[in-house]
């Protein structure tokens, strides 16, 4: 053990001399390094420690899809095409309907029953279809099947928040599929995350219909609904909260938003309007419409609520319109941002916000700092007063092990915590436990008799073993709390797990480096621990 | 200068004679954790319950009873404030609300418009009840795991009389902490548990350390008793279990002091639980060890395996 061959000297200091290279930039502040990284040769380790949203001050948003919703909706039309093509196809049916996640039907003739179960299939071929003894026939989609629809609409919506966060010009925004129908989001600096919320909390599917004006309001509201329309709220409130009109609307989309290529914010006769434009198959589309459609009104629909339902005077042929609807200056900008970015195929339940401002993050960060130089300085002098120059060996380790916890937070880019700092304030704390130990069964085996040398080297091969067992269990813990643990948890896990690996390179490989080099300099007679 | 020593290097001082008392003491301390869970409960945070945590700074010190009189009665149920840190910071706990997600954001956007823009918001957090019903159930997980995984460890590097005491050194650490919030009330939330974990990972390697010295010593003092053998592991690593655990408590309570209000609870769970791992490991973990008799076992194994004490004779 007192021998050290010359390959493991280089190799030691060729990391202590790796870790504080990579520490160093984070000594500097965070600007300054930001401006070198542009300038310096790329090969250089400019990067710092990547802080979480609770030092850096930010918000955490986790969103479900509610995929479900696609389902039901696409079940919903299933019904409807199934309406269609029975009919035509002149079979008879009772019962049709939605029915969890399966659309069933009773046929009134068994001997429909082949004709029935083909007309299902090809509808969608997704569908697996079965028919029981009662003639009673379920269509449902296959396992499969479901698990891509719920896929594309997470990958789907993925992309639709993240161009809408873009729209609002975040700084580096995380966003991350979670689990199956799961994203977070992460947006650092934003201290206020209702507008982000708001603009999160909106499908924005926009249709255009044609107004039902045969049927008025008041006669649907009674349950006298044509089946070709449906009664939607306007989108504008009053007072009490309640929309203040309701509108009987074609079902039938004449035109939908998704031919949309642009959406501006803008003003026309002093008021804010939304103007857009289509695409060309939209702007043709766009143009029959309302050419057939003169003198009646068009409803514009955002997700099932009416904005405006303005009177066709003329054909609209240019492929652009404007939308009015009674907006603010910032309700025209979030409707034209939301048209631009998209709709979402589902809607979005946030199911939990973390936000820290500003002020409480600088605040933990100072207090993070203080408590860890207060304690690493706690630490030093208590062992430099009990094991004297082996102390100071204990703490020049101590440096290196902090050099290299910082060091491979920085080139992983592991996010730091404020539960993480407190990992390596008790990392300080526990990383001189494996010099404690040496330094001890050292003090012991002098006791009993043995010579400095001999002393030193049955210490560090006695106390090997019991170094490893016991950061091993340690480790242990820590690497579950990295597996269970979510957000700033997982920043405790990772820095105790770092710190538990570089403390025990640092306090075998480094003390026993400077012990065995003093050893062999002054060839002490005692041994002074 | 003469370095400081906290123990004496020659101790011999009787734990496992005195251990009828300790496992007395130990007992009651388990028992009465857990009837104090079961009859108090433990005050579970946001993470678990669901619910809003806000924390506001006001710009002169916080009139909380006022605060709070504005914040009681308008339908968002049980609230409590709370002064975090400063005279300035006040921290704001929302039961949770009835109702799905949405009903969780319309009560933060209530008490915004009610305690207006004159105050900072420092930190607001909302857990949905879904996400605190899964919390829940990865926090239980990740401990049992931690403790199995543990007793697996030492069972594998020891004999499983060795793992057994461990392990039920690390409940008695474990029950008597969740107690202890259960007693002062604390709130209970992901950094306790992570606390927890933490202190199991801590009062396994104290324990550790002792095992280690007593499989030792029991392949080389043959001749002596059970009792002798543990007294003297004991008493050889008792400076080093010191030493340890008052540099981690040296680094701990830095944390508790200076580290600011919102680890403070963080630190106090881990200083409680760097004391009572040092207690078990000295008083519970080991003397168990004499009831469960490792002896034979430990000579098979000895034999089979070269000794390292031999070993590091020979090296030098």
């Amino acid at each position: 053990m007192v021998h050290f061959a010359k390959w493991k000297i280089v190799l030691v200091l060729v990391i202590c001399a790796l870790g504080v290279v990579y520490a160093a930039p984070n000594l500097l502040p965070r600007d300054t390094v930001r401006g070198w990284a542009e300038t310096l040769p790329r090969w250089l380790p400019v990067q710092q420690v990547n802080l979480g949203l609770d030092l850096q001050g930010g918000s955490h948003l986790l969103l479900r899809v509610e995929v479900d919703a696609v389902v039901q909706e696409r079940l919903t039309s299933l019904v409807d095409g199934l309406r269609t093509e029975l009919r035509s196809e002149r079979i008879g049916y009772t019962e049709l309907g939605v029915q969890g996640e399966a659309v069933t039907f009773t046929l009134r003739e068994p001997a429909d029953a082949e004709r029935a179960l083909e007309i299902a299939r090809d509808l969608d071929e997704d569908l697996t279809v079965e028919i029981d003894e009662q003639n009673r026939v379920t269509a449902r989609f296959s396992e499969d099947a479901l698990l891509e629809l719920q896929n594309n609409a997470v990958a789907q919506s993925i992309e639709i928040v993240r161009r809408r966060i873009d729209e609002l010009g975040t700084n580096e925004p995380l966003i991350q599929r979670q689990g199956p129908n799961r994203i977070v989001v992460q947006l650092p600096g934003v201290s206020d995350p209702e507008r982000v919320k708001d603009l999160l909390g909106q499908t924005a599917r926009l249709t255009f219909h044609l107004l039902d004006e045969d049927t008025a309001p008041a006669q649907a509201r009674s349950g006298n609904l044509p089946p070709g329309s449906v009664l939607l709220p306007s989108r504008e409130v009053g007072p009490d909260g309640e929309p203040v009109q309701d509108y009987v609307v074609r079902r039938r989309v004449m035109v939908s938003g998704e031919a949309l290529t642009d959406a501006q914010p803008t003003f026309q006769q002093g008021q804010p309007v939304v103007s857009f434009s289509f695409d060309s198959a939209g702007g043709r589309r766009f143009g029959d419409v309302t050419s057939e459609s003169v003198g009646q009104r068009l409803a514009i629909v955002l997700d099932s609520e009416v904005i405006s339902a303005p009177v066709i005077r003329s054909p609209i042929l240019g492929g652009s319109g404007v939308i009015e609807g009674g907006f603010t200056v910032e309700s025209a900008n979030d409707l034209a941002l939301l048209l631009r970015a998209g709709a979402l195929p589902a809607p979005l339940t946030v199911l939990e916000e973390r936000t820290v401002g500003p002020g409480l993050g600088a605040d933990s960060i100072s207090a993070g700092k203080a408590a860890s130089v207060i304690g690493f300085i706690g630490v030093i002098v208590f062992m430099a007063l009990c094991y004297g120059l082996f102390g100071v060996f204990a703490n020049i380790a101590l440096i290196f092990n902090l050099a290299l916890i910082l060091a491979v937070l920085s080139s992983l880019q592991a996010t730091l915590t404020l539960p993480g700092i407190a990992g390596i304030v008790l990392t300080v704390g526990m990383a001189v436990d494996a010099n404690v130990l040496i330094f001890e069964r050292i003090r012991e085996e002098i006791r009993n008799g043995r010579s400095p040398i001999s002393a030193i080297d049955a210490g560090y091969s006695r106390a090997l073993t019991t170094i490893v067992d016991a950061n091993v269990t340690t480790l242990i813990a820590a690497l579950l709390l990295f597996a269970f643990g979510s957000g700033p948890i997982k920043g405790f896990a990772v820095t105790l797990s770092i710190g538990i690996v570089s403390s025990m390179f640092t306090a075998i490989m480094v003390t026993r480096l400077l012990v065995v080099t003093w050893l062999r300099r002054r060839r002490p007679k005692a041994v002074p621990i | 200068m003469r370095p400081l020593r906290l123990i004496p290097s020659n101790t011999r001082i009787d734990f496992v004679g005195k251990h009828r008392i300790a496992f007395g003491l130990s007992g009651l301390l388990v028992v009465a954790s857990i009837l104090l869970t079961l009859v108090m409960g433990l005050n579970f945070g946001i993470d678990f319950r669901g619910g809003i945590l806000m924390e506001v700074r006001t710009e002169q010190p916080a009139d909380i009873s006022q605060m709070r009189q504005s914040l009681t009665g308008i339908g968002l149920g049980e609230v409590s404030l709370q002064e975090f840190g400063t005279d300035r910071d006040v921290l704001i706990r929302i039961q949770r609300q009835e109702g799905e997600e949405e009903a969780q954001i319309a009560a933060i956007d209530r008490v915004k418009e009610i305690l207006g823009d004159s105050v900072e918001y420092r930190r607001t957090e909302f857990v949905g009840p879904t996400v605190g019903q899964e919390l829940i159930e990865a926090g239980t997980l990740a401990v049992v795991l931690a403790v199995g995984a543990i007793l697996i460890y030492i069972w594998f590097r020891f004999e499983w009389q060795f793992g057994l005491c461990a392990v039920v050194a690390l409940v008695h650490d474990v029950v008597s902490t969740i107690g202890l919030f259960a007693l002062i009330q604390h709130e209970f939330n992901l950094a306790t548990v992570a606390a927890l974990l933490t202190i199991a990972g801590y009062s396994i390697n104290d324990t550790v350390v002792v095992f280690d010295r007593v499989r030792e010593n029991l392949r080389r003092y043959k001749k002596a008793t059970l009792g002798e053998v543990l007294n003297r592991s004991i008493n050889e690593t008792l400076s080093r279990t010191v030493m340890t655990s008052v540099t981690t408590l040296i680094a701990l309570v830095a944390l508790y002091i200076f580290g600011g209000a919102v680890i403070r609870d963080f630190a106090f769970a881990l200083i409680w639980g760097i004391l009572i791992g040092t207690y078990s490991s000295v008083f519970i973990g080991v003397p168990i060890l004499y009831y469960l008799n490792p002896r034979r076992t430990e000579e098979k194994a000895a034999d089979a395996a070269p000794d390292p004490a031999q070993q590091g004779d020979a090296a030098s």
